[in-house]
């Protein structure tokens, strides 16, 4: 028996996944704009952004940050916290 | 030329058409006696017994008569080989021979990848996905020397980058066709994540930007003969292992896992590797626009890492928890590919000589 519930697999609608010590995958029908609204051509499938701030192909990921060793382990119980509440889960190691 | 001929040598041009490759020259008892089946119709039998392989189990994986034997008999599921019958492609008996070498094969791989450590520097992660992802990158971080990458972009000289060319040529003008194979073997999410890396490969379905055509701009710039398979005989069987390893994993749902496995670990080791490619291909006077193979690798790779470790890896792993060695397996073989790779191209520069097999050939 069929149901119209959360199981359906949902559209790409414009997401973001946030990688393990890495990159922003995007993923969708997203516009990329320049800071004064103006927008930037591109035609790529999927979009990995530069989060560690090495890239020399920003705002593209060329694979820096594993020279950087950049480390965030993108939990998403964390990062639900941060979101919600802008404030670090009490249990997270991270110094202030 | 007649008529007919003529229209179509020009809409081969015009659409851009791969040839079936020209049968090379034997290297050992195994491929001659195979090209010697090979150039009879399909419908005779039974097979040479000379065709299986008998030496030692360690050299198999490199070994020029084994390997060039698997590739030809691999081909014919590709672009085909000229002047040989279509119906070889499931001829029971060559795929009962090819079964015995790709067995071979395989005892070779699993002895020299015994050795490579998927060990992560910190715990463990508890869940099976994030576990795969995790050894994969230990597997890949793992510094192993001296790099190929590193000496092209460096010191490597003309000649040299075009030999690497040459090499890679054999695998780059039929780039990702052995890992599409897997597409069938696959379903839901992990299958979309496959798609999605195909769909950049293949440059989503506009063909002056798939990634075949951007190596064949590359081959033109260097002025290397960029027709599919031209440089078959010159390349060793290191060579020709690495492509042979994604056909064997490709063309069986049973290594699906290793087929993976392959794919997660040559896209996470690809990124840097290629912007020394690119600095290098510069260094040497090479063009922009044929440098843009190098340089859509630095960026399309940097995505597709994050997919084949944490989408489709992982999701193999959950959806198929028994395939998780399996994945491992096929990410240390294509580990050790390189590894073996590398180390004939650096061995064979630094001792002065040419790392093809017959330099002669070239241009």
């Amino acid at each position: 028996m069929r149901s119209d519930g959360p199981d359906l697999p949902v559209s790409w609608a414009g997401e973001v996944t946030v990688c393990p010590d890495g990159p922003l995958l995007v993923r969708g029908p997203v516009r990329l704009l320049t800071i004064d609204g103006v927008e930037v051509e591109q035609g790529r499938n999927v979009l990995a952004l530069c989060r560690c701030g090495r890239s020399r192909l920003k705002p593209l990921c060329d694979g820096s940050h594993r020279a950087s060793r950049f480390r965030d382990p993108a939990d998403g119980d964390e990062m639900a916290h941060v979101l919600r509440h802008a404030t670090l889960p009490r249990s997270s190691g991270t110094a202030e | 030329m007649s008529l007919d001929h003529e229209q179509t040598a020009l809409w081969r041009h015009r659409l851009g058409h791969d040839e079936p490759v020209a049968l090379p020259r034997a290297r050992g008892p195994v491929t001659a006696a195979l090209l010697d089946t090979l150039v009879m119709p399909a419908s005779d039998g039974p097979l040479d017994p000379d065709l299986d392989w008998s030496g030692p189990m360690a050299e198999a994986a490199v070994d020029d008569d084994l390997q060039l034997a698997l590739w030809l008999s691999y081909e014919l599921h590709y672009r085909g080989l000229a002047g040989v019958d279509d119906d070889w492609e499931w001829h029971p008996d060559l795929q009962r021979i090819r079964r015995q070498w790709e067995s071979h094969f395989l005892d070779s791989l699993r002895h020299h990848t015994a050795g490579l450590s998927s060990e992560p520097a910190g715990p463990l992660e508890p869940e099976l996905g994030r576990r795969v992802a995790q050894r994969l990158r230990a597997l890949a971080d793992t510094d192993h020397g001296p790099s190929v990458s590193g000496r092209l972009m460096k010191t490597a000289t003309a000649e040299q980058f075009a030999e690497f060319l040459i090499h890679r040529s054999l695998y780059h003008l039929k780039e990702a066709d052995p890992h599409t194979w897997s597409i069938p073997r696959l379903s839901g999410a992990v299958k979309a994540a496959m798609i999605t890396v195909q769909l950049d490969e293949y440059g989503l379905g506009d063909r002056a930007a798939m990634h075949a055509q951007l190596f064949r701009n590359l081959l033109d710039d260097w002025s290397l003969d960029s027709r599919y398979g031209h440089f078959l005989d010159v390349v060793p069987g290191v060579t020709l292992l690495s492509s042979n390893l994604i056909s064997l994993f490709g063309l069986q749902r049973r290594w699906r896992g290793a087929l993976v496995g392959h794919l997660a670990l040559f896209e996470m080791t690809s990124s840097t590797p290629n912007g020394r490619y690119a600095r290098g291909h510069r260094r040497l006077g090479g063009g922009d626009a044929a440098a843009r193979f190098f340089d859509e690798h630095v960026v399309a790779d940097a995505v597709h890492e994050q997919i084949a470790a944490h989408e489709l890896a992982a999701g193999l792993a959950r959806t198929e928890p028994p395939l998780a060695d399996d994945i491992e397996f096929g990410a240390r073989c294509s580990v050790y590919a390189d590894l073996a790779f590398g180390r004939h191209l650096l061995g064979a520069w630094d001792a002065g000589r040419s790392s093809l097999r017959e330099p002669a050939l070239v241009r």
